[in-house]
């Protein structure tokens, strides 16, 4: 099996991945290309017959903590991407902006894992190898950020009562 | 009937689809006496169906160029920036090597041979260390044929030391072409990708000990020394002069025992 070309498969998954954990496209795409590059220089450290998606979500995942970290200021030159309408049948804008807004207000470990149980479908287990967590710490992580969640989109004040996870 | 309770983790599983029928259907009877909770779980379905809903366009769309070449490219630029300055300077110095041998046309200073063994190890370096898909011929699952193997082509016991207190884990290694004899390379990597060679040869004057000796070739930095009958030389382009030393002192321990 060729690597290099799964890694291409595998970009829109990760270009989802990113627009949903950064919010925006350019960054996301930042996001993405830090990663595959990133893949690159370890890909002697991935073991082949492994899941390389998770392996792959697991690099994007320390590229992201990282450059959270850094908190490097934007580079206004690098935004040669600007935010393009996109013609294709898009969900409802309004909801995609606030589903946007709700999900940044999350705290950045709940949003990770959310984002990968929902959108990559991941299970739970897969979750915690790729983030590198219990799974107990994944499904308090998931209850929390759904509830978080719903309470923003319902225009409700974040409550600090959380649920407690048996 | 099972009788065990429902758990928050059995109705976030319920709400992502991912219970067993029979634990589904318990989780079922269970909302079916607590509408609130119900509601709760109802709105988790809606809003995940929401957010896939949200972001599935991202797949359909075309992925963009840098990110293609960004998938496909073996290695970034600058990396192979560094390759192309060490082939130029590789001719550079190869070249009045090359006039040395015929011996009707010596046109440059002999190069003392410590110096040799710093500049050869830079090269060697820089030209494996930026391999992304074949960093060595022989990887560190194999590590006892590896050392076994290049112990029988240059003629001396030689080992690879363990660094993994340094953060420095053995990738593999490789048998290189020496001046008059073959050279093993070995390579190691730390969590953050910055690579390091080990390059040993075989000394032709037995017996002679040198003290570490720091020397940088392009931007490759070295330390080099002399131990009876081997010649070590470390080198990597991504550590600081002080981390190299630390480690040059890891592997000379190492190599005494």
């Amino acid at each position: 099996m060729d690597e290099a070309k799964r890694l291409v498969e595998l970009i829109p998954r990760l270009r989802r991945y990113a627009r949903a954990l950064v919010g925006e496209r350019t960054s996301a795409d930042d996001l993405v290309q830090d990663t595959l590059e990133r893949a690159w220089t370890k890909l002697h450290l991935y073991r082949r017959g492994t899941d390389l998606r998770a392996w792959l979500f697991t690099v994007m995942h320390n590229v992201h903590v990282n450059r959270i970290r850094a908190t490097r200021p934007v580079d206004p030159l690098e935004d040669d991407m600007p935010e393009l309408a996109q013609p294709q049948r898009q969900p409802d804008a309004l909801l995609v902006r606030d589903l946007d807004r709700a999900i940044a207000r999350l705290p950045a470990d709940q949003r990770s894992v959310l984002l990968l149980v929902t959108l990559e479908e991941m299970s739970y287990e897969q979750v915690a190898r790729t983030l590198g967590i219990p799974i107990g710490t994944v499904m308090s992580r998931l209850s929390r950020a759904r509830e978080k969640l719903r309470a923003i989109m319902a225009g409700q004040p974040v409550s600090a009562k959380l649920k407690v996870v048996k | 009937m099972s009788a065990t309770p429902i758990t928050e983790g059995d109705l976030q599983a319920y709400a992502d689809g991912r219970l067993p029928e029979a634990r589904r259907a318990a989780v079922e009877a269970w909302l079916a006496t607590r509408p609130d909770e119900a509601e709760r779980i109802a709105a988790y379905r809606r809003l995940a169906t929401e957010v896939r809903a949200a972001y599935e366009g991202m797949i359909s769309e075309p992925v963009p160029e840098r990110l293609a070449r960004a998938a496909t490219r073996r290695m970034p630029w600058r990396r192979m920036a560094a390759v192309a300055a060490w082939v130029l300077l590789g001719i550079a110095i190869g070249a009045p090597l090359g006039w040395q041998v015929r011996r009707e046309r010596i046109v440059a200073q002999p190069v003392p041979d410590t110096v040799l063994i710093a500049r050869r190890a830079a090269v060697a370096h820089a030209t494996y260390s930026p391999e992304v898909r074949h960093p060595v011929e022989v990887g560190a699952e194999d590590e006892q044929h590896l050392v076994t193997w290049l112990s029988k082509r240059l003629g001396v016991k030689v080992k690879a030391p363990k660094l993994d207190e340094a953060g420095m884990g053995l990738v593999g290694g490789r048998l290189l072409p020496g001046e008059n004899a073959p050279v093993a390379q070995f390579m190691y990597q730390n969590q953050n990708g910055r690579r390091l060679t080990l390059y040993v040869r075989t000394e032709a004057s037995k017996n002679r000990e040198t003290a570490f000796r720091y020397a940088r070739e392009n931007n490759v930095g070295v330390f080099y020394w002399i131990d009876r009958e081997v010649g070590y030389a470390l080198a990597s382009a991504d550590l600081s002069r002080d981390e190299l030393l630390k480690l040059a002192n890891l592997v000379y321990k190492q190599l005494e025992q």
